[in-house]
């Protein structure tokens, strides 16, 4: 029994090891149940607002899943591409052949497309089989609503490579949760006034948050609000810029620490 | 011009020293074996002259290029193999090979993939994915991909790395033969010192960060007094421990 007690120990040991040595980790494990109460908790804050008046709440709720899950599996084709470098400790390889950070750069991006191509389609043709909601009747505005979903999630995705080259693999967590922690901001479910004055401020300079009340304007009032989408693009168009400089220095960075051959733990 | 020119090279991290003002050069074509101890610096140098690590002070050129500032003039015509940084394992190996071939843009390159597996023989296994090789086939195939792009210089970190005693003999055959044909500067750092002194014309030995000695194989075993490489090796990676004890 003893024998026993002290095995189990050593496997957690090596848990709180792992924990201690990736504060990454740490920040996950408060991460979601915080994200969903606040998430839900908004969500519900709107429905009580308008419960009498509520006749595009499919739409709003579908459309709003839809083009968020665009801009997360556009961030997780960027830095899933990279993970599975990662993974298969292919990194070294990459970067000693004559491959510019620029072209892998636009490899990554490419990829992203692909992917979030694949895993959202569906989803989108599936909801006119279940809901009867087309979200192609968005017309031609989808087609920027998407770029500019898309395109955050390109820059976001650098900036989470970055963080994993600095911190090494135990930092990979933030690859699949770090988009979500602009969620709330990014008003998915319900518009930006339904946010504290302080999130407000956030929320205005999140691309997302701008494409999302450009949706809403068009279910709900049918007009295309330009205004909302310059702001996306203009926003992106910085943070790009910010995203492509941060990934090279990253780059220098780990040249610097010797890093790219053995980028592990 | 040398393939390979260090200069004053230094490498450190904080307080650690991995590389300590470290200067050799290698002539195009020649086979050199670089050894030491494990820490010695070796894998910090190959870093440094493929250019993925910054030396804190001193220059590294390799074919005439300053690899610091300017290294994708010259890593087109270089490549690396070590068992340490593996290829991708869902992937086939004809996969893999297909990706790096397009990395190195190389003409023909599904005649230049069968070539080369015919070469060393593992065209059995192009169509197995690189995580179903044994640590054995991993090596050749991880040598293959280094080989792809002909390379003017190759670095080898432990090239015959888990081959059973006849494959490793193979590889360095064909290690031989492909400097022989092509006139290519190879730099190995291998702890099979048999190896090395079957292989190489010229011999750097480092310790803590250091080059402490060099010559052919031949000529460091003369100058130590002992029958074999091996011996010199030891020899002088022991040097220090020695030293201790009298101290002690």
């Amino acid at each position: 029994m003893r024998h026993s007690l002290e095995r189990i120990g050593a496997v957690l040991q090596r848990y709180v090891y792992l924990m201690r040595s990736s504060w990454p980790r740490l920040v996950e494990l408060a991460f979601w149940p915080t994200l969903e109460m606040i998430m839900w908790g908004f969500t519900s804050v709107y429905l009580v607002q308008h419960v009498n008046n509520f006749a595009y709440g499919v739409s709003l709720f579908i459309a709003g899943a839809l083009l968020w899950d665009l801009l997360i599996r556009s961030q997780l084709g960027v830095s899933v591409g990279f993970l599975e470098e990662l993974w298969s400790r292919n990194l070294g390889h990459l970067f000693i052949s004559p491959l510019r950070p620029h072209e892998w750069m636009a490899a990554l991006i490419i990829s992203s497309i692909m992917r979030a191509t694949i895993s959202v389609l569906p989803a989108m043709l599936l909801a006119i089989v279940f809901y009867h909601y087309n979200i192609f009747t968005l017309g031609l505005p989808l087609i920027g609503f998407i770029i500019c979903l898309m395109w955050m999630g390109w820059w976001f995705g650098f900036l989470v490579i970055s963080v994993i080259m600095r911190f090494g693999q135990g930092a990979e967590v933030l690859a699949w949760m770090i988009v979500y922690a602009i969620a709330p901001m990014s008003a998915v479910f319900y518009p930006i006034s339904t946010l504290p004055a302080w999130l407000q401020v956030i929320a205005f300079i999140l691309p997302s948050s701008h494409i999302f009340e450009g949706m809403r304007a068009i279910i709900i009032h049918g007009t295309f609000d330009a205004a909302q989408m310059w702001w996306a693009v203009g926003l992106n168009v910085i943070y790009m810029i910010i995203g492509v400089i941060v990934l090279w220095f990253s780059i220098q960075n780990a040249r610097n620490r010797g890093a790219l051959l053995v980028v592990g733990e | 011009m040398d393939a390979i020119e260090i200069r004053n090279f230094s490498k450190r991290y904080r307080a650690v020293t991995a590389v300590e003002d470290l200067s050799f050069s290698i002539p195009q074509g020649q086979l050199v074996g670089l050894l030491g101890p494990n820490g010695a610096g070796k894998t910090t140098t190959m870093g440094a002259l493929l250019g993925v690590l910054l030396p804190t002070s001193g220059t590294v050129r390799v074919l005439g290029v300053d690899m610091v500032h300017d290294r994708f003039r010259a890593l087109p015509f270089m490549n690396f193999s070590s068992p340490y940084v593996e290829l991708p394992y869902r992937l086939t190996v004809a996969q893999n090979l297909q990706i790096y071939g397009g990395l190195y843009n190389i003409p023909n390159l599904r005649a230049r993939i069968d070539e080369i597996a015919h070469e060393l023989r593992f065209t059995h296994l192009l169509n197995r994915k690189a995580g179903k090789l044994s640590a054995g086939q991993k090596t050749r195939v991880a040598l293959a991909k280094a080989m792809l792009n002909k390379p003017k210089v190759l670095l080898l970190d432990e090239p015959t790395a888990s081959l059973d005693p006849d494959s490793a003999d193979q590889m360095r055959t064909f290690i031989a033969n492909y400097r022989a044909q092509t006139g290519a500067t190879i730099l190995l750092a291998s702890h099979n010192m048999a190896e090395v002194e079957q292989l190489c014309d010229h011999v750097l030995m480092m310790k803590g960060g250091r080059l402490v000695d060099q010559g052919t194989p031949m000529e460091l075993v003369a100058r130590y007094g002992e029958e074999n490489l091996e011996k010199v090796f030891l020899s002088i990676a022991r040097e220090d421990q020695g030293e201790d004890q009298d101290a002690a």
